[in-house]
């Protein structure tokens, strides 16, 4: 999924303190699993900004919805009965939610109530951890599932580096060395002969290198 | 501020605090009337948002009572509702209001003297700190309502 931290709530009253009639729009995909932005995070962050603004001695009027994806067109399309009402939207979706609401609505200003971290994984309950960079030429199957672009400090292909000690990485000792990780796994697969293979210099154009990237399929057009 | 009476709700576990002040009322003790008692299954089925909902209602206090640490009927609502309130009370503090109008307590169904004694405490605590900012903005808002706009009325008549 793609993670996402809501911002702090007097960062969020500055983006939206000139406004008086607020939408507040959760998403009900990612950031509802990584509790960042979906309908319970929605009537908590309405709640404490009207508490704030009431104790500045300002009411601000939010109406609250969830989308079920705010990175489709035809959910964004939900908030036409309701955009006139307001004066400002914000948005509690990942990047792309916001940046469709902006696309849809370009006369209506566009906050952020989250940042959008990466692509990750629950570890356990309340803690998520990146998994992927969407590199576009995915390694996985020669790594033993084991991502060390996402996962290595220093994205290495063929690691580890001398930064490895006692499996963990030498940023810090909560980061686990994904070379290690990625021996340790072709070990228990019998597959360590893979671990030989000296993988190529990687085409970074298939990742963000290449700049803003699209997928088209004809086939759905 | 001398005639102040805060409103406080109390979020009490059916199988401790809740029946603690049902003992509290069989052994013919007294606790302030400004707690309001909200019976919840567990104390583990309320969420922050309960008690910022209570907060920005205008109560001017909030408790969670739960069982004693390790008795929770259900193994760990209890350990839950106090990381929930330990979160509210940040929230609490991001937005410039008292982070100890939201308190965790723990007590089991036995303790109807503390469950009197911790009414008192909380309800004098309160008092002392006055009433919750945004319950006078309410008030401002009912009695002044230019500028404020039809559903603004609404929400603050609430």
């Amino acid at each position: 999924m793609i993670t996402a931290e809501r911002k702090p709530i007097q960062e969020i009253m500055n983006l939206v303190s000139p406004y008086k009639n607020l939408l507040l729009v959760g998403c009900n995909e990612c950031v509802t699993v990584c509790s960042a932005g979906g309908r319970k995070e929605v009537a908590l962050l309405s709640s404490a900004l009207q508490v704030a603004f009431m104790k500045s001695g300002r009411i601000v009027h939010i109406q609250e919805m969830t989308l079920e994806r705010q990175c489709d067109p035809e959910y964004i399309e939900q908030l036409v009965p309701h955009i006139d009402s307001v004066d400002a939207v914000l948005s509690l979706a990942c990047g792309c939610g916001v940046q469709e609401i902006a696309r849809r609505f370009k006369e209506k200003m566009v906050f952020p109530g989250v940042n959008t971290k990466f692509m990750g994984a629950s570890e356990r309950p309340g803690v998520w951890a990146e998994r992927c960079q969407g590199c576009g030429d995915c390694l996985l199957g020669v790594t033993g599932g084991i991502c060390p672009i996402a996962r290595c400090s220093k994205r290495l292909q063929n690691g580890p580096c001398g930064g490895s000690s006692k499996g963990k990485c030498e940023i810090g000792p909560d980061v686990d060395c994904a070379w290690q990780l990625i021996w340790d796994r072709l070990k228990a697969l019998g597959l360590q002969e893979r671990y030989e293979t000296l993988l190529p210099a990687k085409n970074w154009r298939n990742g963000r290198g290449g700049g803003p990237r699209k997928i088209v399929r004809e086939d759905l057009m | 501020m001398e005639d102040f009476e805060p409103v406080i709700v109390a979020f009490c576990c059916h199988y401790c605090a809740y029946t603690a002040a049902d003992m509290a009322g069989s052994l013919r003790l007294c606790y302030p009337p400004n707690v309001k008692i909200i019976r919840v299954p567990c104390s583990g089925k309320v969420d922050t948002i309960h008690l910022m909902q209570a907060i920005k209602g205008g109560a001017d206090g909030v408790y969670v009572a739960g069982c004693l640490e390790g008795d929770c009927h259900f193994k760990s609502g209890n350990a839950k509702a106090a990381r929930r309130v330990v979160y509210a009370k940040r929230l609490l503090n991001d937005v410039g209001i008292e982070p100890e109008r939201i308190e965790m307590i723990m007590m089991s169904a036995g303790m109807g003297e503390r469950f009197a004694a911790t009414a008192e405490e909380f309800t004098a605590k309160i008092r002392g700190m006055g009433p919750n900012p945004v319950k006078l903005m309410r008030a401002t808002a009912i009695r002044d309502p230019h500028n404020v706009s039809p559903a603004h009325k609404e929400s603050a008549a609430v």
